[in-house]
């Protein structure tokens, strides 16, 4: 017993503060949503957008990447001639909207909390049930980390249960493939409405590196009403989190 | 019968094809003289199917390839006389229609013919007083990805689980061949998401071999320390999660927080936690930032996983539940074909890292963790022993970073040649299978997660066991559904 009381004492307190103080440290080589410098742009260079593997981005007068297509990887930046295209550091990528998801890099439409009648019900409890659609477990260990100590969803009332019947809510992972389909169908009409649907990581909103494959279904757009989107391959757990509060009303939207 | 010895990430032309039968009988004849299946699979439809199979001789070191076409509707099984092959040969029926004659088990891998529906089979049942079935999943308890155990229960204790898979089907080994060229590397980082590193260096070193590239000696260590990160992250993450399921939390809050840790130095290399963009054909994309920071890191992260990992060895009331629990003996184990440290916890001392070297392990050794009991606590301190060879193997080549490039460039492949290439990843053996054509076109590319090898073991785990201890055996094997349905 007294190990363990030590050990306690050695590990220390490691929860991060942040929304109320600053935000963990990310590394130098995180990558938040790519920046497009239109200006920097070799004439009728599309270099970027044939090298992106999931066609995210789009150029003319309004370049665009669809964060909701973006596997946050080093494709575009590797092709582009003149360093037009970067990775910025803006870790708050969540939206409510799809439309929201297409990003210049420098202004992006962050998540809304939840309208006022919501927030009386999930404001302090929101009890999400996870369900994994296909998804690789890229997403899926990076949304588990958010239970630990480091994190701790619990603070925020945030939990995951395991019963779709004790749950306020999904958060799904995956392209959903077909062999999912019925199983979160099902799992969707278990949760007790009123309900919300969170989709978490590239493949859940649009099909990630799977896109297009006869085997899933490009994601839950189109098949389940969704009210946030936090994209990533996988989303960085401050990304996660960070939507999740935003939806909450926890973090001042800025 | 014309089969070609080769090995790990070794170039060989494609070997000639044999009839189905001859390929069958020498198959039988090299796993019973010690062989063990790596990948077993088919090309195309009945009537007209190809047959490969790797088999690993690993006390020599040596993988030899046999080829076959089978032009009738069928070929003899031979899963009664060596389980091991069970599951390969039920993936070649539900892909070409070949049928495997006297198979015992002949059910759907991933039930993706028109013909199937998800989940619906003939689960194995005991029928008497008191006997009952409990059913979990797909959808499950944790935040975990999906697949359906079937227990036939009589009270507590467990007569037989059944696991059925292939909710995470994404199609992928159809999309490495088909799809555009830009999206194949991301295919084999997340085939499955947290085996990355591992994935992605059997890949790479088949596309080496094929181009005939040699990988800059740098590029091979950043290779292994990654690799090792990899292992340490998902090893740490597992004794935690362990330590959850027998309700203890010091360790499972200290391990869950470290696991977090040890991903952070994986993203400081490469800017994921995950390693996504790392490893690419021809070598790495990051060169390691601060080898004296990153060590200096590491030496805080192993003490902190130290003082966790500890406690579970010195607490008899963790040692209770983890010891004798979900037993697999070495027989089993060995003929079912098992990898990885579920293996090695069950006394076969079967790593890639010693048994078919390659990249920087051919000079830098790693000794692989056995241990006898096959139970929890083996499975559980493999895990342990093997996180502090991974710290010591990261301080010393940290240390001693080869001087040069991080990559090289990648040419054309060779025509008509095959490789396969392995890895020892966290879970086990990962293997892909890569060949071409005669312009030098990759037309095979098939994938073995070592989790394929690894679900039964599991299954056979639970037998004679509490259904209680089903979390605990699960997690204590803590295998890939999508490694596993690709």
């Amino acid at each position: 017993m007294l190990d363990i009381l030590r050990e306690r004492w050695r590990q220390g307190h490691r929860t991060t503060k942040w929304p109320k103080g600053p935000p963990p440290a990310l590394d130098a080589r995180f990558r938040g949503a790519p920046v497009i410098d239109r200006t920097r742009c070799e004439s009728g260079c599309t270099a970027c957008v044939e090298a992106c593997p999931t066609d995210a981005i789009t150029l003319g007068h309004a370049p665009r990447v669809d964060l909701g297509r973006c596997l946050f990887c080093i494709d575009c930046t590797g092709a582009c001639p003149s360093g037009a295209i970067t990775h910025g550091r803006e870790f708050s990528l969540a939206t409510r909207t799809r439309e929201a998801l297409l990003s210049d890099g420098r202004v992006l439409e962050k998540a809304a909390a939840l309208e006022a009648a919501s927030l009386r019900l999930f404001g302090r409890s929101l009890k999400l049930r996870q369900v994994s659609a296909g998804g690789c477990n890229g997403c899926e260990a990076d949304v588990n980390v958010l239970g630990t100590i480091g994190w701790d969803l619990g603070r925020f009332g945030i939990q995951f249960v395991a019963s779709p019947r004790h749950a306020d809510g999904l958060l799904i992972t995956g392209p959903v493939t077909r062999n999912m389909e019925l199983a979160l169908g099902k799992t969707w009409e278990a949760v007790p409405a009123p309900k919300l649907v969170i989709v978490v990581g590239a493949c859940a909103i649009s099909g990630g590196p799977f896109r297009e494959h006869a085997e899933v279904h490009n994601g839950v757009e189109g098949r389940l009403a969704i009210d946030l989107y936090i994209p990533g391959c996988p989303p960085h757990p401050l990304t996660t989190l960070d939507g999740l509060v935003r939806l909450l009303g926890r973090v001042e939207r800025k | 019968m014309s089969t070609l010895t080769t090995y790990n990430g070794g170039l060989s032309e494609t070997p000639v094809q044999s009839p189905a039968e001859t390929w069958c009988d020498e198959l039988r004849r090299r796993l019973g003289s010690g062989g063990r299946v790596v990948a077993m699979f088919s090309n195309g439809c009945v009537p007209d199917v190809g047959l490969v199979a790797v088999v690993a001789d690993d006390r020599n070191a040596r993988l030899d390839l046999l080829r076959a076409r089978a032009q009738g509707p069928a070929f003899t099984s031979l899963a009664s006389d060596f389980p091991e092959v069970q599951l390969f040969e039920r993936d070649i029926y539900e892909r070409s229609g070949l049928m495997p004659i006297g198979h015992p088990w002949l059910k759907p891998v991933r039930f993706v013919r028109p013909t199937d529906t998800i989940g619906v089979t003939d689960f194995y049942r005991v029928e008497g007083e008191g006997v009952h079935e409990v059913a979990v999943g797909p959808v499950h308890a944790g935040v975990i990805e999906p697949g359906h155990f079937r227990f036939q229960c009589h009270g507590e204790q467990v007569f037989h689980l059944e696991i059925s898979l292939g909710y995470q089907h994404r199609g992928i080994e159809a999309a490495l061949l088909r799809g555009p060229t830009k999206r194949r590397l991301h295919l084999c980082e997340t085939l499955a998401g947290d085996t990355t590193i591992a994935h992605t260096t059997a890949y790479c070193e088949a596309i080496e071999a094929l181009a005939e590239v040699r990988v800059p000696p740098r590029a091979l260590a950043i290779r292994a320390i990654a690799l090792e990160l990899e292992r340490l992250a998902n090893h740490v993450g597992d004794l935690g999660a362990l330590a959850g399921d027998v309700a203890f939390l010091p360790t499972a809050s200290f391990c869950g927080r470290i696991r977090g840790d040890l991903l952070n130095v994986t993203a400081s290399l490469c800017g994921n936690r995950f390693g996504r963009s790392l490893v690419v054909p021809g070598g790495v994309t990051f060169d390691v930032p601060d080898t004296a920071e990153m060590a200096n890191r590491l030496k805080r992260i192993e003490r902190d996983a130290q003082g966790a990992a500890d406690l579970l060895w010195e607490t008899p009331s963790i040692l209770g539940r983890f010891e004798g629990t979900g037993v697999v003996t070495a027989q089993t184990a060995r003929s079912l074909g098992l990898v990885g440290p579920a293996a090695r916890a069950s006394g076969l001392a079967r790593d890639v890292r010693q048994d078919h070297p390659s990249g920087l392990f051919r000079w830098a050794q790693v000794p692989p963790a056995v241990i006898e009991t096959g139970d929890v606590f083996a499975r559980a301190l493999v895990r342990w022993l093997e996180c502090t060879r991974s710290f010591a193997f990261v301080r010393e080549q940290l240390a001693a970073l080869p001087g040069g490039a991080v990559r090289v460039d990648v040419g054309p492949l060779a025509p008509s040649a095959m490789t396969v290439a392995l890895a020892e990843g966290w879970r086990g053996e990962v293997c892909h299978v890569l060949g071409t054509d005669a312009q030098g076109e990759v037309v095979t590319h098939r994938v073995v997660d070592p989790s394929f090898h690894n679900w039964m073991g599991l299954a056979l785990a639970l037998r004679d066991g509490a259904i209680s201890d089903f979390p605990l055996c699960n997690k204590s094997f803590n295998l890939s559904y999508c490694g596993h349905d690709l």
